[in-house]
Parts: C-alpha cells; sequence; structure tokens
C-alpha cells in the first residue's frame, strides 16, 4: 500500500508512461472489435439515429413560411397585430408577388395546409386565391383585389398567423402536443373540446402501467414454476410461454377480437351459463378493457423471460436457509426469494412498458375510441393528416417522457439492478 | 467390489435413546432406485458425527431428511424421541450450515443473523444482543453492517456458523461447510468449528467428502458408499481397523493385494498371493479357506529396516521403482508380489536410508497390520 503514496505517473521499464504503452497495445484489439460492430453501427446509424434525428428536427422545423412568401415575411415585420387592422398596400404587393411565383412552384397549396393547421380555412384561402391571381391586374391596388377574391384577408387574424409562423423555427407543434397553440396574441390553451393529447399521453400511461401490472400478476408465479422444474419440463412449458411470438401479432389480436366481442365466444360462454343476461353483455373490446386484456397477453413473454432468467440463479438453498431458521415457507418467500428477483420484475417491468407505452397495432384494432394510446395519434397525423410536424413533436414528447421514466427508475431501484439474462 | 454389510443396527443405533435416531430409514426419488438403505443411526447429545463418503453415497440425503426438505420414503427419524417426519423444516429448530454458506445477499451481516430471532417473534434489544454475542463468537463483531458479498469466504463461513447458531439450536447440521476454502483456512476452520462444539455443547452432523477433515473433527465417522453405512467407529479405529474394503481404500492411503485364504486359525490367516507368495494376515473379514481376499496395509506400516522390524515380522522381497522426497516423510513405490503400485511410507529420521530406484529390498509389516478384507 505505502508503495502507492508516491506521486506521478507510472513508468514502464524502459521510461515512457504506462498508460501510452497499454493504450497502444489495445489499440489493435480495440480496432478489431470496432470491424466486427461496424455493419451493425452503420445499420443502427442509418436506421434508427438518423431516423430519430430528423424526427426530432422536424418537430421544430418551420422554413415553408419563410421560403414560400419570402418578400411578404419581410414586409410584414412593421406590421402589428395589435392594431387590429389588416396591413397595407405594400404587405399585399409582396404576398401577390410571392404566390405567382408559389403558384408556378404550386407550393402555395402546402402553404395553405401548414397554415390550416393553426387556423382551419387558411388552405382553401390560399387555393382560392392561387386559383385568380392570374387574372388580377398589376395595376390595380393589391389590397382590393385580394378583399374582393375573399373578405378574410382583410382580417387581421390570417395576418397575424402568417407573421407568428413566419420564423425558420417553431415551438408550434410541440405546443399543440400538449394541447396549447401559439397565437399572435402569445401561448394559449386550446379550446376544452380541442383539447385530446394530455388525455392521451395519461391514457398511455395509466394504462401502460396497469398492462405492465397485470403482466407481473400473471408473469411471477409462471416463472417460478419454470424455474423451479425439471430442465425438460421446463424447456416444454417454456414454448408455450413463447407461443404467442410465434403467431402474427394481427392474427393474434384478431382472436382476440372473435373471443372478445359482444356476439363473442366469452360473453356466449357468460351467456350461457347464466353469469350475465342477454341483455347486459359485457363490453369487452372496443374501448380500454379490450386493449389491456389483449396486450396483456401480447407483452406477457417480454415479463416472464427476464423473470424466469434472474429466478433460475437464485440458488434453493436460500430458501431452505431460510426454512431452516425458522421462517414459515411464505416468510421465507417474501423476506428472502421476492427481494432477490426484483432485478428480474425491474428488467420485465421495464420492457413491458416501454414496448406498451410505444404500442400501436393492438389498440388501433381492439381500442375502440376509449382505449387507442398516443402512438395511434401519431400515426394518424404520419399517415393520414400528414402533419408529420405535429406526429414528429407528439413522438418526440414519447421518446423524452420514456427516457425521464428510465431516468426516474434507475433513481428509485437503480439500473444495476436490472438483470435481462 | 461388493463391500460387506454391517448387519443389523450397528453399534449404539439401538434406537430410543440416541438424541438424533434414524430408524430403518430408506429414500428413493424415482420410485426405482433406493438412494439410502435401511438406514440406522443414533447419534447421542453433544456428540460430533461426521457422515463420510464420496458423492452420491447418499450422505448429503440423509443430512436434508434430517433438515426437513427431504421426506423419507420408509422408515422413521427421531429427534429427541419424537418422530419429525411430518414435521416442517421451520418448525424443527435445527441450526445448518450450507455448502456455499447461503447468507442472503440482499441482507447485511447484522439482518441475517437477526432474521432467525425475527421470525422468532424475539424482541428488538435481545435480538440486538445476540446477534452481537453470535458475531462476538466467530470474531466477526465489526463486521456486522457489511453485506456477505463484500467478505471473504472464511469469514462469509464464519457468519454462516455464527447464523446457524445465533438461535441456540441443540442441534446443527453442516453441508460440507469448508470446501470452498483453501486448505489453510480449511484447517483454522476445523478446528475452530470443533471448539465452538464442543463449548456450546451442541450435537453436530457434518457432511464431507474430506477424510482428513473427518478424522480431525469427529467425535465418529460413519462411511457412507452405496446409500449405506459402511462402518461406524471413532477416527483411530476407522483409520487403523477398517473393516471391509472400501473403508481401508476410503480413509487415507493402503496398498492392496489379492490372493486366496488359504486357511484360517483364530486370529492369524494365510494368505496365497496371486504371484505366488503366500504371507500371513489378520482375518478380518474373511471366513472360510478357499475365498477370495483383498489383503490391506497401511504404507507407514510398511518396514525395510530389518533391525526395526519386530519379531515374527514377515517379509518379501521388493524392488525399488521410485524414491520421493517429501520432507517430513519419504515415500517409496516398490514392485511387490507382480503390483507396481505397492507404496511405503518412512519417517525422515536421522538413520533413515534413501533408496535408490531398482535396488532390492526386503519388506516387512506385522500380521495384525496386514488385514485380510472382502474382495
Amino acid at each position: 500500500m505505502s508503495d502507492e503514496t508516491n506521486s506521478g505517473p507510472v513508468l514502464t521499464a524502459d521510461g515512457r508512461s504506462l498508460k501510452k504503452s497499454l493504450q497502444r497495445a489495445l489499440r489493435r484489439e480495440k480496432l478489431r472489435a470496432l470491424m466486427l460492430i461496424a455493419p451493425l453501427l452503420l445499420f443502427v446509424l442509418v436506421t434508427f439515429i438518423a431516423p430519430i434525428g430528423d424526427m426530432l428536427f422536424r418537430s421544430v422545423e418551420n422554413r415553408i413560411v419563410s421560403e414560400t412568401l419570402p418578400r411578404t415575411v419581410i414586409a410584414l415585420q412593421d406590421w402589428e397585430y395589435e392594431s387590429g387592422e389588416a396591413p397595407g398596400e405594400a404587405v399585399f404587393a409582396a404576398l401577390a408577388e410571392d404566390l405567382r411565383e408559389a403558384v408556378k412552384a404550386k407550393t402555395h397549396t402546402r402553404l395553405g395546409t401548414r397554415l390550416n393547421y393553426e387556423l382551419s380555412g387558411m388552405s382553401s384561402l390560399f387555393r382560392q386565391v392561387g386559383r385568380k391571381l392570374r387574372r388580377m391586374d398589376p395595376d390595380k391596388p393589391w389590397r382590393e383585389q385580394f378583399l374582393k377574391v375573399n373578405k378574410k384577408w382583410g382580417d387581421p387574424e390570417v395576418w397575424g398567423v402568417i407573421q407568428t409562423y413566419s420564423s425558420p423555427l417553431t415551438a408550434g407543434y410541440f405546443l399543440n402536443a400538449v394541447d396549447l397553440r401559439l397565437t399572435p396574441r402569445g401561448v394559449e390553451q386550446r379550446p376544452e373540446n380541442e383539447r385530446v393529447y394530455i388525455m392521451l399521453f395519461k391514457r398511455t400511461i395509466l394504462l401502460s402501467g396497469l398492462i405492465t401490472f397485470m403482466t407481473f400478476l400473471l408473469g411471477y408465479p409462471i416463472a417460478y414454476l419454470l424455474s423451479n422444474l425439471r430442465m425438460k419440463t421446463a424447456n416444454i412449458l417454456m414454448i408455450l410461454v413463447l407461443l404467442p411470438f410465434w403467431t402474427s401479432l394481427l392474427v393474434r389480436t384478431s382472436a382476440w377480437k372473435v373471443l372478445l366481442q359482444q356476439q363473442g365466444v366469452i360473453n356466449d360462454v357468460l351467456v350461457w351459463l347464466g353469469l350475465i343476461a342477454d341483455d347486459q353483455r359485457l363490453e369487452l373490446i372496443n374501448n380500454a378493457t379490450g386493449t389491456v386484456i389483449a396486450m396483456t397477453h401480447i407483452l406477457l413473454p417480454f415479463m416472464i423471460l427476464p423473470l424466469y432468467s434472474v429466478m433460475k440463479t437464485i440458488p434453493p438453498s436460500y430458501v431452505r436457509a431460510a426454512k431452516s431458521l425458522g421462517a414459515r415457507p411464505f416468510t421465507a418467500f417474501r423476506r428472502v426469494y421476492f427481494p432477490q428477483s426484483i432485478p428480474g420484475i425491474g428488467a420485465g417491468a421495464i420492457l413491458v412498458f416501454i414496448l406498451a407505452i410505444g404500442y400501436y397495432i393492438t389498440p388501433a384494432l381492439v381500442g375502440g375510441r376509449s382505449g387507442t394510446f398516443i402512438s395511434n395519434r401519431i400515426a394518424y397525423h404520419i399517415s393520414v393528416s400528414l402533419n408529420w410536424g405535429l406526429g414528429a413533436a407528439l413522438g418526440a414528447l414519447l421518446l423524452v417522457l420514456v427516457l425521464a421514466l428510465y431516468a426516474l427508475y434507475d433513481k428509485i431501484v437503480g439500473i444495476d439492478n436490472v438483470k435481462l439474462g | 467390489m461388493q463391500p460387506q454389510i454391517m448387519g443389523g443396527p450397528l453399534a449404539g443405533a439401538t434406537g430410543g435413546d440416541g438424541f438424533v435416531v434414524f430408524d430403518r430409514v430408506q429414500k428413493s426419488y424415482d420410485g426405482e432406485v433406493l438412494v439410502v438403505k435401511d438406514l440406522n443411526l443414533s447419534i447421542a447429545r453433544g456428540e460430533f458425527l461426521t457422515m463420510l463418503g464420496p458423492s452420491g453415497s447418499g450422505k448429503t440425503t440423509c443430512l436434508m431428511m434430517l433438515a426437513g426438505f427431504e421426506t423419507a420414503t420408509h422408515g422413521d427419524i427421531l429427534l429427541d424421541g419424537k418422530p419429525i417426519n411430518n414435521i416442517p423444516p421451520h418448525k424443527r429448530g435445527i441450526g445448518m450450515v450450507f455448502q456455499n454458506y447461503a447468507l442472503f445477499p440482499h441482507m447485511s451481516v447484522g439482518e441475517n443473523l437477526s432474521f432467525p430471532l425475527e421470525v422468532r417473534g424475539i424482541g428488538k434489544a435481545e435480538r440486538d444482543e445476540k446477534v452481537k454475542r453470535a458475531l462476538d463468537m466467530v470474531q466477526m463483531g465489526e463486521f456486522v453492517n457489511r453485506r456477505p458479498a463484500q467478505l471473504s469466504g472464511g469469514q462469509q463461513q464464519r457468519i454462516a456458523l455464527a447464523r446457524a447458531l445465533v438461535f441456540e439450536p441443540e442441534l446443527v447440521l453442516m453441508d460440507e461447510p469448508l470446501g470452498a476454502l483453501d486448505k489453510q483456512l480449511r484447517e483454522h476452520m476445523q478446528f475452530e468449528i470443533t471448539r465452538l462444539a464442543h463449548d456450546l455443547g451442541i450435537t453436530v452432523v457434518y457432511v464431507t467428502h474430506d477424510q482428513t477433515e473427518a478424522l480431525t473433527m469427529s467425535d465418529n465417522v460413519a462411511v457412507f458408499e452405496d446409500g449405506r453405512i459402511q462402518q461406524l467407529d471413532p477416527p483411530d479405529k476407522l483409520y487403523e481397523e477398517p473393516m471391509n474394503s472400501f473403508v481401508a481404500q476410503f480413509i487415507g492411503e493402503n496398498n492392496t493385494l489379492s490372493g486366496v485364504v488359504q486357511q484360517i486359525s483364530g486370529d492369524t490367516c494365510t494368505v496365497r498371493l496371486d504371484s505366488g507368495e503366500v504371507i500371513e494376515a489378520n482375518p478380518v473379514n474373511v471366513h472360510a479357506p478357499g475365498e477370495r481376499t483383498l489383503v490391506s496395509i497401511r504404507p507407514e506400516r510398511v518396514e525395510y529396516n530389518r533391525a526395526r522390524l519386530q519379531e515374527g515380522a514377515f517379509t518379501l522381497k521388493a524392488e525399488v521403482l521410485e524414491f520421493i522426497y517429501m520432507g517430513d516423510v519419504f515415500r517409496t513405490r516398490l514392485r511387490v508380489a507382480g503390483r507396481d503400485d505397492f507404496i511405503m511410507k518412512t519417517r525422515n529420521a536421522p538413520d533413515a536410508e534413501r533408496l535408490e530406484p531398482g535396488q532390492t529390498i526386503e519388506i516387512g509389516w506385522l500380521p495384525r497390520d496386514c488385514r485380510a478384507l472382502d474382495a
């Protein structure tokens, strides 16, 4: 011990720094390791990191206004929304010129669509003026001609929206994603009937938590049984556990539809048994119940496998020792076995929860109106409404949420306590 | 080799009067093979009994039946006169030290020791005092807040021992508790365990496959093989007077020569070895002329120095094959009666001769040290 107190770096026999020597010796090995993972690294970079980066960028990107209407944006700088009036002739002239180019490039409809997210009616406004622009007279005042096409051009709201969203980056999508909106008057809450995302986020977290708990409740005994059986029997049972993996997600989800619907197998049996009246059949599908049932089934293996792999490593001698020390079987389980299986619970819970929170197809098929998740809304914006910015913002929020929960878990349980295999 | 079975109830296993009694106990896991065949054993209060045997001999199964983790397929196990077959392990009040200690990794040393007291509903103050006393007993007082993973193997061993003793059981079972320790520590712990057992006056049933451990620690050793007790005796008797070939070969080093019994008269017999020589032997386990026998002689009972051979000693010609210097003893490999694995051990005494390979010598032994056993 006392030898190591002399300060300064340790040197090799020929006087060079030991650290550098070691680094040189290990460089070859590191290079080899890098070569081995290079294909995967490249693949992950292209298919995972890049799309996520792109998504994060799209959630704030807003160049469309300043690119389509460059002159108008500059001319609008002097106008103030608070004046309560539409801007003057100069701005209309700039708009006319911008639109002429935009109509030629056919980008004015895209701009209309974009601005329509913020104020409905914008899309048709731009489409209409795009059609009529050719017949306008460049020698007459633009303002009157625009107002003749549509009175709305005199509305300061319209101009306010254009001005508010003229910067190339915007927080508007993120504000939309949490039921707020950016207006010329500043950030304000959406009208009550348009608030949907906060509720969806809450529901997604709540139902995912419930699903995680259900998989734990159902999976723990199975994993316990599996880890205490003989290898041969355990393997056969394991196949049954993994069976859901072997059938297509769609097939399984459809099977749940057959089982759970009001004229379905389960309700029929319950009616036949006389447990429920024929006119009071249970609503088990196309609502939150359906989502929880189907997703618990689908995600169960993700809970069982980590649990099993942890339980397998708990030697039976611990419980025996507890019993020999005088603990009843339940006490031995509670105080000795269960605490040691917590890393498995943690791993399973994280896995199931994170999978559940981003699940899309099952809630879409069996969730109805009350059982859909935030991811269904993201999918809607990506593929139906084509509001990619909002979809990206929702996705980014989901990502942040998952990372935050992960950090929280690390703080409470400790990520070292997670054992995946 | 079919070892002769010690017939009937063994010495002391008369049932009823022992603290721990196995009465005609059998155990089978699959209903086809008996792992433990007709076990009869009586252990007195305060006795240190070791179950010694190769792996698969049934010794651990016996221990587990006593602890309550396995049920006897047939027969009774009595503790202090009461049958315990139907008492679950947690109500037996037997302390146990496991092979890998089984210290609870998520609890500190103090919590580990406190556990058996907590489940017995003992109050905090009394618990703390007992834990402290138990830790002091194994000289681990300052480790009360450590986790098992922060302790060395030897320290874990001590904690496991303290935990098995903290609730003051009268009977403590130990399942190869020293198997994971290095030699020096093992020898130290052997001494430590026997001292504790003696001081506390507890009854100990100790399972091991290490014969040195068995010989140095125990009051009595039960040698297990093939699901039966082959011999139950104090260590000295076990070593010097093995009752059959298995015990002779399992305990200590042993030279064997095979042959046929020619005649038996009282406490001597003559055996014609397969190589033709006729030697005198002590008929331990042979009954009639014509029987095949394995003659067993301990290497340290073989002597080549004529001056030290006693009156009536029997001699044979031997060729030195190898001479190994081991410090305190010399180990000489000889060719005797057609076998070239015959070992002779001589003490490194001032007058001891260092034999050269190729040399021909005469070796001898006392007829009573040469035991004719079952073949």
